[in-house]
């Protein structure tokens, strides 16, 4: 944080809808199974409304209505019962109609908050100005000399959530940007794929005095597709625009882009080229009223929202706060960590006991695996079963904490049953006194200065005393019953 | 023999009594559009319409009578105005820009009026984007009236005026915006019909001014142009702005209308300075006839419909400017080279193809919506807009049908108006206010002037009033005939 200068931060965020169709005509907005339709054939997934044909006319999607009032809901909006969309007209080659659908006065979603976890401790309240729904465009790929346009994408459904410039470090805007995303994954309205840019985020950033109540110039970093890269993003800008002003220099109103390799943001076009988009409602969409049961229906229906599930984490299974706002994060390891605590329930243990081992290994190793691997935890052949399997040997010392991460890595790969492999790679840890008992005596045999030390009150060489029994067992031994056995031996 | 059967029922009989075939017909009709000087239509579909008559004669010969009830255009060879799209069939809107567009699907009323039977003999001509109303702003020349070859047929659906009024079809298909069905039929002495807006629907139907277009029959009869409309009308679901309650007009309503009590409102704005004398004379007998028949006359006053040609012309080019935005070149239009130096230039060169009116239209279109214009022009007009239709409620609260002129004059000379658009635009003086309000109105043939020029009267009625308005216009053919 700079002593003298504050930072004034705001997000738009773009989530691409997972409805089966497009907001305005019957092609796809994601393949059967459930992939972009970006990789589907060029321009196969078109018909003449999302292609802008002449004469064509678009009708509205329901379940986009109903995915933006599932998303403004959550987020405590207020609704909008009666919507206009607005025609946002300006030229671009992957624009097929020459304008783009969207709301612009009066948005479906007005007014909401999101309560930010920013620290361990600490949350914030960050106000969010509107959500509203509107068509994506198609993609533009440029070669040298020549670019091409594939309208697959053109008429995907998308929101736009808007928050209030209520942000002001790069670390706040990660964190908002983080429960932003796991609301609408938990929603199930947006599969919140960063790189494929279902869920991409615009920041504009300005830099003031501290404590000054006037805004600064802002500018707007586009398109940054992580949630690393917004932070660094953000974080160069404020350092940028801070040195320009000291520098007795201005800050230009002007749009910008990140350039990742770099790690520095790039002028794109300043307000003096920004476009007139000539905002007038559609003529040919007539105003879509909602019905205030139908808005409740959708009000009772919504799941259990991240910050929930987390209160949950921690109160029923006894989860660490960090761990659960981890698992809540992401839907997948959310529900993985659920499904295991279930497993684990069912042969007897408490959801209590049961949570914190599913959560530590959750967290850990297997994120871990799925980063180094670049997948989801769900696309290996690990199921909560196994998890679960591992949970229970290790907590009746049957493997031992580096067994069951040998386990874990090859049941990832294989999806073999925990049992044949602690048998087949001879994890079973010797927790048989009589088996030890000889090992244990080799070693205090062949270390009389270390016994002696122990003796005399050094109790921090029981851990090597324990790992020269381990090293002796080819690492099978239990580690704590080993521990209890020397302690034992050498009193 | 097409000279002889100008109606669908003509058309029918003939079938019946087996005093001509499908084919017969239809090939008569394109011999005659073959022949033809008008440069009515810029496409004719030979293969298609001989295809269409082909399987009617197979369907004629198996049923021995046509099934009027089933296919009630069983056989009828129609033209189609150039702006409605016909899968495969090049649709130009009288644009070099569209010159070479073939569209991959057909508008939900044409593809309606083929599955009742009809034969789609061609696309007809009309002012480019159906901007005009004289059709003499078509990139492919202009249209001749169909009996004063000096003159223009009006527009904007001028070739399908014509090509009614020629013997070049049974039927067409046309679209008014301004007053593009109405004037037309006006100076060709046809029927044509505005329908409710939301009556049929708009897909596929390029678009000029969304919230001000509708298609529309234009016939020989009144019962034609209400048959038509009944087999094309009622709700779409590829349209939003498609009425789901649309009153279809049935042809039951042609029955005798019941005179008595019924109030015709004559609105003093409607005969205003600039009416041709001709025109009023023509307009007020008209009324007269009504009057004797046992409808009572009311004058009712339309406060705000003076500023209808301002209103219409911020409304209508701040949409065009819009709709054709996607004429850019890279799609659709006139490809540049691509050597261009940048976007800029690019769509510079690709939106040059675009004629004078149209360039005019999308300029002031871009204008009134532009920030810190859109107040005071675009906005505002809408306001207006609002209060001219509730002059029309407060209208229909007294009376049943409204009645005055089509338009000022008859039709004028070729090139008369072209280089005052200001005149030009006064023309739809008296049909625009329809179409701001959305509501159902009509041209019917009222008699000619001194040089033989067709005059038309127009009715109007409420929202979705059609068959009211059908069922006057087909007694006053009929009584005055």
């Amino acid at each position: 944080m700079h002593p003298e200068f504050e930072a004034v931060i705001g997000l738009e965020v773009h989530a691409q809808l997972s409805t089966q169709s497009k907001i305005f005509c019957g092609c796809r907005a994601r393949l059967a199974d459930g992939t972009s339709v970006a990789d589907a054939a060029v321009n196969s997934n078109t018909c003449p409304v999302c292609a802008g044909h002449p004469g064509a006319l678009p009708v509205l999607n329901r379940r986009v209505v109903e995915y933006a009032l599932r998303a403004g809901l959550a987020t405590n909006c207020r609704i909008r019962t009666t919507n206009v969309f607005a025609r946002k007209n300006y030229f671009y080659p992957d624009l097929p109609k020459g304008y783009q659908l969207s709301q612009y006065e009066e948005p479906i979603c007005e007014g909401g908050y999101l309560d930010v976890a920013v620290s361990e401790t600490e949350t914030k309240r960050v106000r969010l100005q509107r959500i509203h729904m509107e068509e994506d465009a198609g993609k533009s790929v440029h070669f040298p000399g020549y670019s091409l346009v594939n309208l697959n994408r053109a008429g995907v459904p998308l929101i736009e959530i808007v928050s209030a410039p209520d942000l002001s470090t790069p670390a706040e805007a990660g964190a908002y940007l983080r429960s932003l995303h796991a609301i609408v994954t938990a929603l199930g309205i947006c599969d919140g794929n960063m790189q494929e840019g279902n869920f991409r985020c615009d920041a504009n950033v300005s830099v003031r005095p501290r404590g000054a109540r006037e805004l600064g110039t802002r500018t707007e970093i586009k398109n940054v597709n992580s949630f690393r890269f917004v932070e660094k993003a953000i974080e160069y800008e404020i350092a940028r625009q801070i040195q320009l002003v000291k520098g007795g220099g201005k800050v230009v109103q002007e749009t910008r882009t990140y350039d990742s390799d770099r790690n520095l943001t790039l002028s794109m076009r300043s307000k003096e080229e920004a476009e007139d988009y000539r905002y007038f409602p559609d003529p040919d969409l007539l105003p879509v009223l909602l019905e205030e049961a139908w808005i409740e229906e959708i009000r009772r229906g919504l799941p259990e929202l991240p910050e929930q599930k987390k209160a949950r984490f921690i109160r029923d299974f006894g989860i660490a706060p960090a761990d659960a706002a981890i698992l809540v994060g992401s839907r997948e390891l959310a529900d993985f960590c659920e499904a295991t605590i279930a497993e684990l329930s069912r042969s007897g243990m408490e959801p209590r006991a049961a949570g914190k081992p599913a959560a530590n290994w959750l967290v850990g190793e297997l994120r871990r695996l799925a980063n180094e691997q670049g997948l989801e935890v769900s696309q290996s052949c690990l199921t909560p079963g196994h998890l679960a399997d591992v949970v229970r040997l290790t907590q009746e010392q049957v493997i031992s904490g580096q067994g069951a991460k040998t386990v874990i890595a090859e049941a990832w790969r294989t999806g073999e049953t925990i049992a044949s492999i602690v048998d087949a790679q001879g994890l079973r840890q010797v927790s048989d006194t009589g088996a030890l008992v000889p090992a244990i005596d080799k070693v205090i045999a062949a270390n009389p200065k270390q016994v002696a030390e122990f003796k005399a009150g050094k109790e921090k060489l029981l851990g090597f005393f324990v790992g020269q029994v381990m090293k002796e067992t080819g690492g099978k031994a239990n580690p704590a019953l080993v521990g209890d056995l020397v302690r034992k031996r050498l009193k | 023999m097409t000279q002889t059967l100008r109606t669908i029922r003509e058309v029918h009989d003939a079938f019946d009594q087996k005093r001509l075939s499908p084919m017969e017909l239809t090939r008569e009709y394109l011999r005659a559009i073959g022949a033809s000087r008008h440069n009515a239509f810029l496409t004719v579909c030979e293969e298609r319409a001989l295809g269409q008559a082909k399987v009617a004669e197979a369907l004629l010969a198996r049923e021995g009578r046509v099934p009027r009830e089933r296919l009630p255009l069983l056989g009828v060879p129609l033209a189609i105005k150039d702006n409605l799209v016909i899968d495969s069939i090049r649709t130009t809107c009288a644009s070099r820009i569209l010159e070479n567009y073939v569209p991959p699907y057909t508008a939900t009323c044409v593809a309606r009026l083929e599955a009742a039977g009809a034969v789609t003999l061609g696309k007809t001509s009309l002012d480019e984007f159906a901007m005009g109303g004289s059709n003499e702003n078509s990139a492919f020349g202009p249209v001749l009236h169909p009996t004063h070859p000096d003159r223009v047929p009006g527009g904007s659906s001028g070739g399908s005026a014509t090509a009614v009024g020629a013997g070049l079809c049974v039927a067409a298909l046309g679209s008014d915006t301004g007053g593009s069905i109405r004037l037309p039929a006006s100076y060709c002495g046809v029927v044509g019909v505005k329908p409710t807006y939301g009556g049929v629907s708009r897909y596929g139907l390029v678009a000029f001014a969304s919230s001000l277009d509708q298609v529309g029959p234009m016939a020989n009869s009144v019962e034609d142009a209400a048959l038509l409309l009944e087999v094309m009308g009622g709700h779409d679901p590829r349209d939003s702005t498609s009425a789901v309650a649309a009153a279809t007009p049935a042809r039951d309503a042609l029955g005798e209308p019941d005179w008595r009590g019924l109030r015709i409102g004559v609105p003093e704005e409607f005969f205003v300075e600039g009416l041709a004398p001709e025109v009023e004379r023509a307009t007020r007998a008209a009324l007269s006839w009504f009057e004797k028949e046992g409808a009572k006359l009311v004058p009712v006053r339309l406060p705000h419909a003076k500023h209808s040609v301002a209103v219409y012309y911020l409304i209508a080019v701040s949409e065009a400017s819009s709709n054709l935005a996607r004429f850019d070149g890279v799609r659709y239009g006139t490809r540049p080279s691509g050597e261009e130096r940048d976007l800029a230039a690019f769509y510079r060169k690709a939106r040059a193809g675009f004629g004078a009116e149209v360039k005019r239209r999308i300029i002031l279109g871009t204008f009134a919506l532009s920030s810190g214009y859109a107040e005071a022009y675009y906005r505002r007009a809408c306001q207006v807009r609002r209060l001219i239709k509730d002059d029309f409620d407060r209208a229909f609260e007294k009376v049943d049908l409204i009645a005055g002129p089509v338009s000022p004059g008859t039709a004028f000379k070729l090139g008369e108006k072209l280089t005052d658009p200001l005149r030009m635009y006064l023309n739809d003086i008296f049909t625009i206010p329809a179409n701001l309000a959305g509501l159902p109105a009509l041209s019917v043939p009222n008699g000619k002037d001194a040089h033989g020029l067709p005059i038309g009267l127009q009715l109007l009625a409420p929202q979705f009033g059609e068959a009211r308005l059908l069922g006057a216009a087909h007694a006053f053919e009929k009584g005055r005939a």
